[in-house]
């Protein structure tokens, strides 16, 4: 049994070196002197200040932010609504919709990033900030109602009726019934969004414009000379705040699930 | 009162725009000339959008003189600038030609801008306000690419050639031809570009065809010369040749001379060899694209591009050879020298990219997909790999069945 166990540490432990190996040689390499990936030279905090001056990778990331955060709060309304009136559907239409909906998800990224860019030049919009985050909400809003659905389904049918006979209307029974109810599955649902936002390379890189370019196309477009270890310092940065907030979150989760089983 | 706020708000309107030598004061080694009013779309709110290359420009790096390029330029001029960057030609060509893009500055390559020219994707420069254009250098002032001269104004412009490891490659061995890249006693060791135009072009060289061939025989003889090389080649790659080359894992690699000197200031090992047969000259040159919404302050920039100070951090910054005759006097003396400025026969014997016909673009593509294929794993490897998992799953199935039947 003892022989066992120690298989699956290593099976487990071998699992996150392969996952996480290649964060860390990228961390190690924001603080190397030498431009090359190969060779050590010396630490260095070069990189890291010469990011802190570096227009043009700092305005992409804000650009990046900007649409992720437009986007998903777009999304997150769109596809909580859609849910809700998924959810009311007779078996059916609901089951037609519901696949209707998932199709995004599996189309291939390119597929959409053509469609959409065909679509805003048949428009004939300009390719900027509104283009960039109409893709974007396009591609969110499926994982947001896949997000929700469930937690509607979770939902006690009567605890609306119940709250109807107590006097609540319509928008009372929404308000203070329904969105609590389903509201974790509305966090998870934007946090996703925000997540392939910034994640998002092929449907940016069609529908970007003159003013709108991401971190990732940025970094993309580094490629001919060479993608500068500024993006290395970029990427530990943002790997220690995500790391950090998920240490924040997951504290405070544990902290109130104790304080409900105390009670 | 009213009246008296109008008043000195058009007071200051006018304190503004009478003003304009107080603006240009640079504070660097070179002062800004005087050639154009850099002031003339101050206080309009104008936007300038410009698509570069990455990496291509002086940014404020953080060190003590950095200088950058757009902030300065939008000190001088009250423009703003957004700046964009493509990765390709490839790229560029499809942005503009979808069009809704709004680009009014881009930096295409030779081959590319002669391209846009033909499909009436540029505008013609209105060389009254770039007068900085007298800066370029001569031989670069007209071109096959731009045969009238009146689309682009040269931005940077390099070459191609062989970067070897001294320490690798033997010293009786002559680096100045292509055939080095053929030889079999660096095995393994020798780098191609990865893109079919570049390897093909360096395999056309060798026997002595032109870049720009379109005759199908010579170009299938280089592909079927590159097939030939394949086995020696250790991999077919862009931006990774950095890595490989100062790190010392390959010995031999075709790049860009301002990219060579990155390297070679990494690994004093690296040399850099111009091939005498001829190598590709590359010119990248500003434009402005046909539906520009702002072309007059688009002009304002390139003018601001060839300014000699300009000229000059730029090519301190980026590596690549300058076309601003001025702005190379002021570099130092090691980098005229360097391998980024070739003498004049090199120069000569150099030829550049012209956008090929439609049929040739895709046999060289097709071309370069049979060049990267052959030599592959044995083409049976793949149905037997999918035979064996098929017979697998199919086994795991009837034995549950088995067990499950005699459970």
């Amino acid at each position: 049994m003892k022989k066992r166990f120690s298989f699956t540490k290593i099976y487990t432990a071998l699992v996150f070196a392969f996952l996480y190996i290649p964060i860390f040689v990228l961390i190690a390499n924001s603080f190397n002197a030498s431009k090359s990936r190969t060779v050590w030279t010396g630490f260095t905090l070069d990189w890291y200040s010469k990011l802190i001056h570096n227009e043009t990778i700092l305005s992409s990331l804000l650009n990046t932010l900007i649409v992720a955060l437009a986007a998903s709060v777009a999304a997150t309304i769109l596809g909580t609504a859609a849910a809700i009136g998924i959810y009311n559907m007779r078996t059916l239409s609901r089951r037609i919709v519901m696949n209707v909906s998932n199709l995004p998800l599996l189309n291939p990224e390119i597929v959409t990033g053509v469609s959409l860019m065909l679509l805003f030049k048949f428009m004939q919009m300009e390719f900027g900030y509104v283009t960039l985050i109409l893709a974007h909400v396009s591609f969110c809003v499926p994982y947001v109602i896949l997000n929700v659905m469930p937690k509607l389904r979770q939902m006690d049918r009567n605890l609306c009726e119940a709250a109807q006979d107590l006097g609540c209307n319509q928008w009372q029974v929404f308000r203070k019934v329904v969105i609590p109810e389903i509201l974790p599955g509305i966090i998870t649902g934007f946090l996703m969004s925000v997540t392939y936002s910034i994640d998002d390379f092929v449907i940016s890189y069609f529908t970007y414009g003159a003013t709108s370019q991401t971190l990732s196309i940025t970094i993309y477009s580094m490629t001919r000379r060479k993608v500068s270890p500024e993006v290395n310092a970029l990427s530990a940065i943002i790997f220690v705040v995500v790391l950090a907030v998920l240490l924040v979150v997951n504290i405070a989760d544990i902290r109130r699930h104790k304080k409900e089983v105390r009670r | 009162m009213k009246k008296l706020t109008l008043f000195c708000s058009l007071l200051l309107l006018l304190a503004l725009l009478v003003s304009p030598a107080a603006a240009l004061e640079s504070g660097y080694e070179i002062d800004y000339s005087d050639s154009v009013d850099w002031n003339r779309f101050r206080g309009q709110n104008v936007t300038l959008n410009v698509y570069n290359w990455g990496e291509y420009i002086s940014v404020d790096d953080g060190t003590e003189d950095a200088y950058d390029v757009n902030a300065e330029f939008e000190r001088i001029t009250g423009i703003q600038v957004v700046y964009s960057n493509f990765a390709t030609n490839e790229e560029l060509y499809a942005k503009l030609k979808m069009g809704g893009s709004q680009y009014d500055v881009v930096i295409p390559s030779d081959y590319m801008v002669s391209r846009m020219i033909s499909e009436g994707m540029l505008r013609p420069l209105n060389f009254d306000n770039i007068p900085n254009f007298a800066r370029i250098d001569e031989q670069f002032r007209t071109s096959e690419y731009d045969p009238t001269g009146a689309y682009s104004v040269p931005y940077f412009w390099g070459l191609v050639g062989i970067i070897y490891n001294t320490t690798l490659v033997d010293e009786d061995d002559d680096v100045f031809t292509w055939d080095i890249l053929w030889n079999e006693k660096y095995a393994n060791n020798i780098l191609m570009f990865s893109n079919s135009r570049d390897t093909i072009g360096i395999a056309l060289k060798r026997l002595g065809y032109s870049y720009n061939t379109t005759d199908e025989r010579e170009i299938r003889e280089a592909a079927s010369s590159l097939i030939e090389q394949k086995p020696i080649v250790q991999a077919y790659v862009m931006d990774e040749i950095f890595d490989k080359m100062i790190g010392g894992e390959a010995a031999l690699a075709p790049y860009y001379a301002g990219d060579a000197i990155v390297m070679m200031n990494d690994n004093p090992d690296l040399g850099f060899a111009v091939p005498r047969e001829g190598t590709n000259i590359f010119v990248d040159a500003a434009c402005i694209p046909a539906d520009a919404k702002n072309p007059e302050a688009a002009e304002l920039y390139i003018n601001f591009l060839c300014e000699t100070l300009v000229a000059k951090r730029n090519a301190e910054y980026v590596g690549y050879a300058t076309p601003q005759a001025e702005a190379f006097t002021y570099l130092d003396e090691e980098t005229q020298n360097s391998v980024t400025y070739p003498d004049a026969d090199v120069i000569a014997a150099g030829e550049a990219y012209i956008a090929l016909p439609q049929a040739t673009t895709t046999l060289l593509d097709s071309l370069w997909t049979e060049i990267l294929s052959t030599g592959e794993a044995s083409p049976w490897i793949t149905p037997i790999f999918m035979g064996g998992c098929i017979t697998a799953s199919v086994g795991i199935n009837v034995y549950k069945y088995k067990k499950k039947m005699r459970g």
